[in-house]
């Protein structure tokens, strides 16, 4: 009687978590801006929230069950004078249960393998039929630079992208390395020296995301923010010709950005051929191979390593 | 030479170290010092301090070794965890210096995975793991006693970096090309290699110690499957450790090599791979991990029987399950970087590998469960923590499950989600773990229990303290808050969080305190363990009287179950009826001077290595050659303990007959 009346409660205690846990799955959905994970502002950031979510969703379940077993069994097989719950101090096997705690989370953790194998193997792939907006980006310590290679103009600390449209950031550093991270567009990668790699975004709307480095570089690090600016089309076109006519970088003013300092914004109308590596290994976005970048007066161009 | 002068107060004292706080402690450590020696020749203990616990071989008392250099850590870890926590509580704080800041985050990490939970673990193994398989001591009792002190030197001279020369600050992970020498002049960076290279040759004779010890050290009748949970746990690890030491013992070489003899492994100029380290530094980081928890699964395997008052559930199964998790752990370590750019194919296997590892670790948070399905619960402070462990370690393993989801992790790597996840398992189950078996074992190393009111206080403040800390942590990942990071300005609406957080850290640094009052105030007046098996055990340490004699056993027993005390309690046998006339000589290892002595050589290198004065180096070098030249020849390395002395100790704890 009393184990029927506190199977009653058990129950109601689990339909009452699970409501819970549904309750605070959708609030995620409803805090606030700051949160800036749970508000994408572009294809590649929201295929990852959708990923985490669903992630998030299935452990939940797995939480709930194994919390109600853990709480029902502290609480009904405590030491307690009269307890009236069956002792059975030599049970220490049972096939059937031993068997289905291999294979449930199995099943359950297929549900979560699938989309993550989908989703990564998707975002190594640029969207196809759209031409990329393709911007150099180096870590220096402790600042951002972008320079875009057809455009030939160089930022600090900021960059300008249309939205709508994929920009393909080709990472490398002249410095200890960091990551490159704006969490509205999308997920980090590295800067290293002596590699390049590359990772596109895009912005679904105009509008400025801010950016950090996640991997701590010394003591400037913290203030290695920088804004992104996803403007139309067309007003990046303007500003791309407005931009064209300001100062070059000249060498010098490169070797001042190595220096270990931290710097404010600043705009460039050209920058020295060799502040981003001409030759460089990385892997490539549109293949599954290696490839290699190679910058020339035509412009850039992905040559395929031998083999790949 | 009076330009000499000036530099050897300018390396060894540069501003960095002659900071105000810094400057009290010092002053600190110099009264406790003197406090020390003026005790130590009032009370006449030097010939105690040296003959019984500085050149002893013996397992008991390298656990208590073990134990105190673990505790003195987890205060100094404790206290860095307190200064950040305090730096970052508000935005745009400059509590300390951005500098110091760095050196603070990387002493924590670094001293709390070597210098706090690997020590307290071999404190552990050491403390019992004998006990357990019914042997007198480990396969090589010398080589136990040099892997002790080969850590105690490596901590200190990790510890006095922040004292002499300055403390290393490029994170625990120590990725270049930030710790070469264009970015990170000071000597703290070599300090971090050394210390660990030294300690962690410790490790690795540790992992060697205990691996033949388990395997050809267990007593008559007790096979592979009669081992007890614990002393599984301890093969695994020892397995684990032996395999993911050398690839951390060439990572940081090569570092060092980059910063003392001009290679280029590492560096940005002239080609250097840094990625390269971060590969290595991993490989042995993941198994070690799993080297920081599987023990503790074990503690928490041998407690919930105890305290359920029933066997362990599915012990095939959680064999199997530990066995899976040790080689899975060798093919999960990429996880680490997912962001680095290996490519679709390599992350997906490596994210595929990763949740793999989960449905092991899953399969023993069940049958923990089970175990305590149909049992009597006593809840003592060690069967709390044990309690407590199972829904932490849980929401840590979904975490973990997360972020090797590589899309997410993409979004989360270095984020303080991250930082959240890995403090969710490594205090929800190592830490929790080492307290559990520090509760439940306690009595068997001391002789008295830890009192059971005061430890559930601090449990309780352990609890609570750690959910305030680390919940909001998982939220600031979601903000976008990134690790290490200095301070933060206003507007990205991290501060409200980030002072819970650092309440909550107050409450664990609470914690603390009373977990010391306990053990100061149980040490005094704690009540005694006059049966030796006051939990009603079921392994072999509990047939013991507490603390247990010299020689372990006074016969070995013959085992025929796998609670083998257990079996023998119902069988109505005991071991404390033994015979006058099976009571036989006993051949025991000698103490040596050899271990300290070689430690301390050790330690001479490395400070020489670390300020490159080769010539200080070179006296630690022939030290060490030394050491090991007279230990190889040391022959009169053992004595024989004759049976009247084991018969009268026996008679005197009553466990003779006649």
């Amino acid at each position: 009687m009393f184990a029927q009346r506190l199977m009653e409660s058990y129950r109601k205690l689990v339909l009452a978590a699970l409501a819970a846990g549904a309750g605070l799955l959708s609030a995620g959905f409803s805090f606030g801006p700051k949160y800036v994970l749970l508000h994408p502002a572009g294809p590649v950031a929201k295929s990852e929230l959708h990923v985490f979510i669903l992630a998030l969703e299935l452990m939940a379940i797995v939480a709930v069950i194994v919390l109600a077993l853990f709480f029902y069994a502290i609480v009904r097989f405590r030491d307690t004078a009269g307890n009236t719950a069956p002792y059975t101090p030599n049970w220490h096997s049972h096939t059937l249960l031993e068997v289905s705690v291999w294979i449930l989370p199995a099943i359950l953790l297929l549900f979560i393998a699938i989309p993550t194998v989908k989703t990564t193997f998707s975002l190594a792939h640029l969207p196809k039929g759209k031409d990329p907006v393709v911007i150099d980006v180096t870590s220096l310590t402790w600042k951002w630079l972008f320079e875009y290679p057809k455009q030939h103009i160089a930022t600090v600390n900021y960059a300008v992208i249309p939205a709508n449209r994929p920009v393909l950031f080709e990472l490398t550093a002249d410095s200890p390395m960091n990551t490159f991270w704006v969490p509205q567009l999308g997920g980090m990668e590295y800067t290293m020296p002596n590699r390049v790699l590359p990772l596109w975004l895009e912005a679904d709307k105009a509008g400025t995301y801010w950016g950090h480095s996640g991997q701590f570089s010394g003591v400037g690090f913290e203030k290695m923010f920088f804004n992104v600016k996803a403007v139309s089309q067309k007003s990046f076109q303007t500003w791309t010709t407005t931009t064209a006519s300001a100062h070059p970088m000249t060498l010098a003013a490169y070797d001042r950005l190595l220096k270990q300092t931290t710097v404010g914004d600043s705009t460039y109308g050209n920058y020295p051929a060799d502040t981003f590596p001409t030759l460089a290994s990385g892997f490539s976005l549109t293949g599954s191979g290696m490839y290699m970048v190679m910058h020339d007066k035509k412009g850039i161009s992905y040559i395929p390593m031998v083999g790949s | 030479m009076p330009s000499f002068v000036p530099y050897l107060v300018h390396t060894l004292f540069p501003p960095g170290v002659l900071l105000p706080d810094i400057l009290l402690i010092d002053f600190g450590l110099i009264c406790a010092g003197i406090g020390v020696i003026v005790l130590l020749t009032k009370t006449r203990r030097w010939g105690w301090l040296w003959y019984d616990w500085l050149t002893t071989v013996d397992h008991k008392k390298i656990a208590i070794l073990y134990l105190i250099a673990s505790l003195v850590m987890l205060m100094r870890g404790g206290i860095d965890a307190l200064m950040l926590r305090a730096q970052l509580a508000l935005p745009t704080t400059h509590f300390m210096p951005a500098s110091q800041y760095d050196e603070v985050f990387t002493t924590h990490g670094t001293i709390m995975v070597f210098f706090m939970g690997m020590p307290f673990i071999f404190a552990l193994f050491n403390a019992v793991v004998p006990l357990m398989i019914g042997a007198r001591d480990v396969a090589f009792p010398r080589l136990n006693a040099m892997s002790y002190w080969l850590f105690a030197f490596g901590a200190i001279l990790f510890n006095i970096s922040f004292v002499i020369g300055g403390s290393p600050n490029a994170g625990w992970t120590a990725y270049p090309p930030y710790t070469g020498l264009a970015f990170n002049p000071g000597p703290g960076e070599n300090y971090y290699f050394l210390a660990l290279i030294i300690a962690g040759m410790g490790t690795t004779m540790t992992g060697i110690n205990f691996l033949v010890t388990t395997l050809k050290m267990r007593a008559p009748g007790m096979s592979l499957m009669k081992m007890p949970m614990f002393v599984w746990s301890t093969m695994v690890t020892s397995a684990l450790i032996l395999f993911a030491f050398p690839p951390l013992t060439v990572a940081l070489a090569m570092s060092l090599f980059d910063r003392l003899f001009g290679s280029h492994f590492f560096t940005l100029a002239r080609g250097g791979m840094p990625m390269m380290y971060v590969n290595l530094f991993w490989l042995f980081g993941h198994p070690e991990v799993y080297i920081l928890i599987i023990p503790l699964f074990g503690v928490f395997s041998e407690v919930v029987a105890t305290f359920s008052k029933k066997v362990l559930f599915g012990y095939p199964v959680m064999v199997a399950s530990i066995v899976a998790i040790m080689f899975l752990a060798y093919g999960t370590w990429v996880h680490h970087f997912f962001t680095m750019g290996a490519g679709p194919a390599v992350n997906a296997f490596f994210g595929l590998s990763t949740m793999l590892i989960a449905i092991p670790t899953g399969v023993k948070i069940f049958n923990w469960i089970f175990t305590m399905w149909g049992g009597r619960i006593q809840t003592t402070t060690a069967m709390l923590y044990q309690m407590a462990f199972i829904p932490v370690f849980m929401v840590g393993g979904a975490t973990g499950i997360l972020l090797a989801v590589v899309p997410a992790d993409y979004q989360l790597h270095n984020s303080y989600f991250l930082v959240a996840h890995f403090h969710n398992v490594l205090i929800g189950g190592t830490l929790f773990g080492l307290l559990s078996g520090l509760y439940y074992w306690w009595p068997k190393m001391f002789g008295m229990k830890l009192n059971e009111t005061q430890g559930k206080w601090a449990f309780w403040l352990f609890l609570i303290g750690f959910w305030v800390t680390f919940l909001p942590q998982y939220l600031l990942g979601l903000k976008g808050m990134t690790r290490r990071i200095y301070t933060y300005p206003l507007g990205f609406g991290w501060h409200d969080l980030n002072v819970i957080s650092t309440f909550g850290a107050f409450i664990m640094g609470a914690a603390f305190v009373v977990l010391v009052y306990n053990i100061v105030w149980s040490l005094l007046y704690g009540e005694r363990d006059l049966t030796g098996d006051p939990w009603d055990g079921r392994t072999l340490e509990w047939s013991l009287p507490s603390p247990v004699p010299e020689y372990n056993f006074p016969r070995i027993p013959v085992v025929h179950d796998r609670d083998a005390w257990w079996a023998m309690k119902q069988k109505g046998q005991s071991l404390a009826d033994l015979r006058p006339e099976d009571v036989h000589d006993v051949e025991m290892p000698k103490n040596s001077p050899i271990p300290f002595l070689l430690g301390a050589s050790f330690f001479v290198l490395g400070f020489g290595m670390t300020f490159a004065w080769w010539p200080i180096a070179i006296i630690g070098f022939v030290g060490i050659i030394l050491c090991l030249l007279f230990s190889g020849f040391d022959y009169d390395d053992h004595h024989h303990l004759k049976a009247d002395v084991i018969r009268q100790t026996e008679a005197t704890l009553g466990r003779l007959q006649g």
